[in-house]
C-alpha cells in the first residue's frame, strides 16, 4: 500500500474515531490541528488503526509520533514487514 | 465470540448516514424512532461507533421529546484508572438495551475522596445508580503480600476500601450501586501454587473476589461480575499492560465494547427489562432435520451422533432456562401436527409438551407468530428472544419486530448454547421462588388465551431480499439433487409421486414431458435447488405431474413464479389449460389449498380424495413478483402439436 493510500484509509479512520462529518489531513497534520484529537480519543485512534492494518505499535513508536506523516510513515514500515 | 459481541449482526453499510439522519430528528422524533435506533444500535459496533451512539443518546434525552419506550438512567461511574473510555461505550450500548443512559464520571482516580465529598457533583447529580469500577492495582492486590497476615489485611483493605466508596454514595444514589469483581493477574509468581499460598496476588484477589459475592448475596450492592468476563474472553487478551502503562486504562479498549454491554444488559435487568421469553424455532433449531420430511426416526436427536447431542444441549440449555423462569414458546413454520410429534413420541426429547408455553406451528410469516405468543402471554414482544437457525427469518423478524431479540447463529449447532447465553438476554441480578414458579405461571394464563394471528408487511421484506429466481431445465448436474428431492419432499409436494435418477434422465429426454428446476438466491445466499417441475402434455392441457418446493423457501411467492414458468411453457406448447392434482398424503395436508391459491378451479374429484383442479391460460395474467425470473428452461415449441 502506497503512503498515498494509507494517508486516505488513515482519514477515513479519523473520521469515525473523531466522529467529525469531515476532515482534512496530510502528512503536516498534527493533535493541535484537530479539535477532537485528545489523549484519550488518541487511544482510540492507535487502536483503531491497530484493527484496520492488523498490526501492533509499541509504546515507545507511539510517544515518538509528531504528525499524521510519521504515523503514515510507521504504518507502511509496519505493514511492509 | 464473546469479545466481537458475535450474537449481534454487523452493523450495517450505511451506519453513519443512518446515525445522522437520527441525529437530525432527535429534537423531533420522526415516525418508529425508537425502532430505528434499537436497529441501528443492535449491531457488533466498535467502541468509536458506540461513541457516535452515546452522542445520539445525549442528544436524544436533551431533545425531550424522546418516544416513551425509552428508559432512562442517571448513571454514575467512579472508580481506578482512565474512566473516560467507559463512559462511552456505556451509553452506546445503553441504546441496544432501550436506555437513555446519562454517564456522570467520576474523576480520574479518586472514587474515595468523591465519596467522602458529599457536596461534590456527583452527591449532586441525583444519580439512579453508581458503578464502582475497581482496578486490581488500585486495591492493592497485584503484588504478592509479605506474610499470611498482610495478605489478610490486603483483602480485607481492599473491600473495606470498596466499602466505603459504596457508603458514601449510597444516600445519594437513588436505587442500585453496582461494584466489579476484578480479573486475576496472568503472570504466576510461583506458578500453579499461587493458588495454595494465599500470600500471592492470584489467591488474594480469589478471596476479594468471594468476599464480593457474599457481599453481594444480602443484597446491599448488584455484583458485576468482570472477572468471569475477562476470563472467559482470555487473560491474556483482556488485560493490556502497555494500555495501562500509557494511559492508565484498566483493560484493552478492543475490549470496551462487551464490557459496555455487559454493564448495560444489567442496569437494564435493574429496570425490569431483561427478556422474559425464549421462542423457538423447532427444524435444524431444536433437532436436526425437517420433521415434515424426515419423520421422528429420521431427525437427529440425541446420544450417538455429534449433530444429536448438539441439538440435545440445545435442549438442555433452554429447560434450564425454563427452570429459572423463562417461559419457552415455539414458533415454526410447519404443520402443528407434524410439529408436535417428536414431543409425543421421540424418546430423546428433553424438552415436553408441557414446558412450552405457546406453541405456534403454522405457515403464517414469524412476525406475526411472535406478535401472537407476546399477545397470549400478555407480555411484550419486546419480552422476546427468537432463536432461529435460518438467517433468512432472523432478518425478516428484525426487520419487522426491531424490539425482538434475535441472537445471530453460527453454522456449528454445537455453539447455539454458547451464543445464546454469552447475549445475556436473560441477566438477573436476584432470584427467588416466585422466579422459579414464573414459566409455569405465564403458561396457565397462556392455555385460557387464544393464539391471535396477523400477517405483517410481507411485500416490502420480500422485495428487502432480492431474490433471484433462476429456471432451468434438469440436465446432469442438477439431475441427483432433483431425484432427491423428489424422493424426500413430504410437505410441499402435491403428488408425492417418487422417481429414480434413471427415470428423472428418461423424462428428460420424453418429448411429451417438461422437466424444470428452479434455484432461489436471496442476499444472504444460495439456497439451491429449491422446487422441482414435471408437466405432461395430454391433448390441449399440460397436466402437472410433479410441484415439490422446499419449505425454506414458502412466503417467498415463488410458486407463483413457478406458476407462471408452467404458463409459459403451457402456452409455447399451444396448450389451453393447465390441470393440477392435489393427492392427499399423511404429511402434505399444507398444500390442499395449493391450486386454490393461485386461481385454479376445481374440476372434480378422483378416488383416495384426490383433487383436480385447472386453469383456463385465457384467463390468466402475470403477477408481479418481488424477485428477479431468470428462466430458459421453456424451450421451443415442439411441432407436432404446433400442427
Amino acid at each position: 500500500m502506497s503512503s498515498a493510500e494509507i494517508l486516505n484509509e488513515l482519514r477515513e479512520i479519523m473520521i469515525d474515531v473523531f466522529d467529525v462529518d469531515d476532515l482534512e489531513v496530510t502528512p503536516a497534520t498534527t493533535a493541535e490541528d484537530v479539535e477532537e484529537w485528545d489523549s484519550l480519543s488518541h487511544v482510540r485512534l492507535v487502536v483503531a488503526v491497530e484493527r484496520k492494518f492488523k498490526i501492533k505499535f509499541k509504546n515507545s513508536e507511539i510517544e515518538a509520533l509528531k504528525s499524521v506523516g510519521d504515523l503514515v510513515n510507521l504504518i507502511e514500515a509496519k505493514t511492509a514487514a | 465470540m464473546l469479545s466481537d459481541l458475535a450474537w449481534l449482526p454487523a452493523p450495517s453499510a450505511d451506519f453513519r448516514e443512518r446515525l445522522r439522519a437520527l441525529r437530525a430528528e432527535a429534537a423531533q422524533p420522526g415516525e418508529a424512532y425508537y425502532e430505528r435506533v434499537l436497529t441501528l444500535a443492535t449491531a457488533a459496533l466498535d467502541e468509536n461507533q458506540l461513541g457516535q451512539l452515546a452522542r445520539l443518546a445525549g442528544s436524544v434525552a436533551e431533545g425531550g421529546a424522546a418516544p416513551a419506550q425509552f428508559g432512562r438512567v442517571k448513571l454514575g461511574v467512579v472508580g481506578d484508572g482512565t474512566l473516560s473510555l467507559l463512559a462511552p461505550v456505556i451509553a452506546g450500548s445503553g441504546l441496544r438495551h432501550g436506555l437513555l443512559v446519562d454517564v456522570v464520571e467520576g474523576a480520574y482516580g479518586s472514587a474515595v475522596q468523591q465519596a467522602m465529598d458529599t457536596f461534590g457533583p456527583l452527591h449532586r447529580a441525583r444519580l439512579d445508580m453508581l458503578l464502582v469500577a475497581s482496578d486490581v492495582r488500585a486495591l492493592g492486590l497485584s503484588r504478592a503480600a509479605d506474610s499470611l497476615a498482610d495478605a489478610e489485611a490486603r483483602v480485607a483493605g481492599a473491600l473495606a476500601q470498596l466499602k466505603m466508596v459504596v457508603d458514601g454514595f449510597r444516600p445519594s444514589v437513588g436505587a442500585a450501586i453496582l461494584v466489579q469483581t476484578v480479573p486475576p493477574p496472568i503472570e504466576p509468581l510461583f506458578g500453579s501454587f499461587d493458588r495454595v499460598e494465599p500470600t500471592s496476588s492470584y489467591a488474594m484477589v480469589t478471596a476479594f473476589n468471594a468476599r464480593l459475592a457474599a457481599w453481594a448475596s444480602e443484597g446491599q450492592v448488584v455484583l458485576l461480575d468482570i472477572a468471569r468476563l475477562a476470563e472467559t474472553i482470555g487473560l491474556e487478551r483482556w488485560d493490556a499492560p502497555r494500555h495501562w502503562h500509557a494511559s492508565k486504562l484498566p483493560f484493552a479498549p478492543e475490549m470496551a465494547p462487551v464490557y459496555g454491554d455487559v454493564v448495560a444488559r444489567t442496569v437494564a435487568a435493574l429496570r425490569g427489562r431483561a427478556k422474559k421469553c425464549l421462542v423457538l424455532d423447532l427444524d435444524n433449531t431444536l433437532w436436526g432435520g425437517v420433521i415434515g420430511d424426515d419423520g421422528v426416526a429420521g431427525i437427529q436427536l440425541g446420544q450417538g451422533s455429534a449433530a444429536g447431542e448438539a441439538f440435545l444441549a440445545i435442549q438442555q440449555t433452554a429447560l434450564e432456562l425454563r427452570r429459572r423462569g423463562v417461559v419457552l414458546a415455539v414458533c415454526s413454520k410447519n404443520e402443528e401436527a407434524a410439529a408436535l410429534l417428536p414431543f409425543r413420541e421421540h424418546p430423546e426429547m428433553v424438552l415436553k409438551e408441557d414446558h412450552i408455553a405457546v406453541f405456534q406451528a403454522n405457515w403464517t410469516d414469524k412476525a406475526a407468530n411472535l406478535r401472537a405468543i407476546a399477545e397470549t402471554l400478555n407480555i411484550g414482544i419486546d419480552a422476546l428472544v427468537f432463536l432461529d437457525d435460518n438467517p433468512a427469518e432472523r432478518a425478516q423478524v428484525r426487520r419487522e419486530l426491531p424490539v425482538v431479540a434475535v441472537p445471530e447463529l453460527p453454522d456449528e449447532p454445537a455453539l447455539y448454547p454458547r451464543l445464546l447465553m454469552a447475549a445475556g438476554y436473560f441477566e438477573a441480578v436476584a432470584f427467588t421462588q416466585d422466579d422459579r414458579d414464573r414459566a409455569a405461571m405465564y403458561q396457565a394464563n397462556a392455555a385460557r388465551a387464544a393464539a391471535v394471528q396477523a400477517s405483517g408487511d410481507l411485500d416490502s421484506y420480500l422485495a428487502s431480499l432480492d431474490m433471484v429466481c433462476t429456471i432451468r431445465p434438469v440436465d446432469a448436474v442438477s439431475r441427483p439433487r432433483v431425484a432427491q428431492l423428489i424422493n424426500k419432499s413430504n410437505q410441499f409436494n402435491l403428488t408425492t409421486r417418487r422417481y429414480t435418477e434413471a427415470q428423472v434422465e428418461a423424462a428428460e429426454r420424453d418429448p411429451d414431458r417438461h422437466l424444470a428446476q428452479i434455484r432461489l438466491v436471496d442476499r444472504f445466499g444460495d439456497n439451491g435447488i429449491i422446487c422441482v417441475l414435471i408437466g405432461e402434455r395430454r391433448g390441449d392441457a399440460l397436466e402437472i405431474d410433479t410441484w415439490l418446493m422446499s419449505c425454506r423457501v414458502l412466503g417467498r411467492r415463488v410458486q407463483e413464479a413457478a406458476l407462471d414458468h408452467l404458463v409459459r411453457v403451457a402456452r409455447t406448447a399451444g396448450a389451453r389449460q393447465l390441470v393440477g392434482r392435489y393427492i392427499p398424503s399423511p404429511k402434505n395436508a399444507m398444500v390442499a389449498g395449493h391450486y386454490a391459491s393461485l386461481g385454479f378451479a376445481p374440476a372434480g374429484e378422483e378416488p383416495g380424495g384426490t383433487t383436480v383442479w385447472t386453469l383456463d391460460l385465457a384467463d390468466y395474467t402475470s403477477p408481479e413478483l418481488p424477485m428477479v425470473i431468470d428462466d430458459t428452461a421453456v424451450g421451443a415449441p415442439t411441432p407436432e402439436l404446433q400442427a
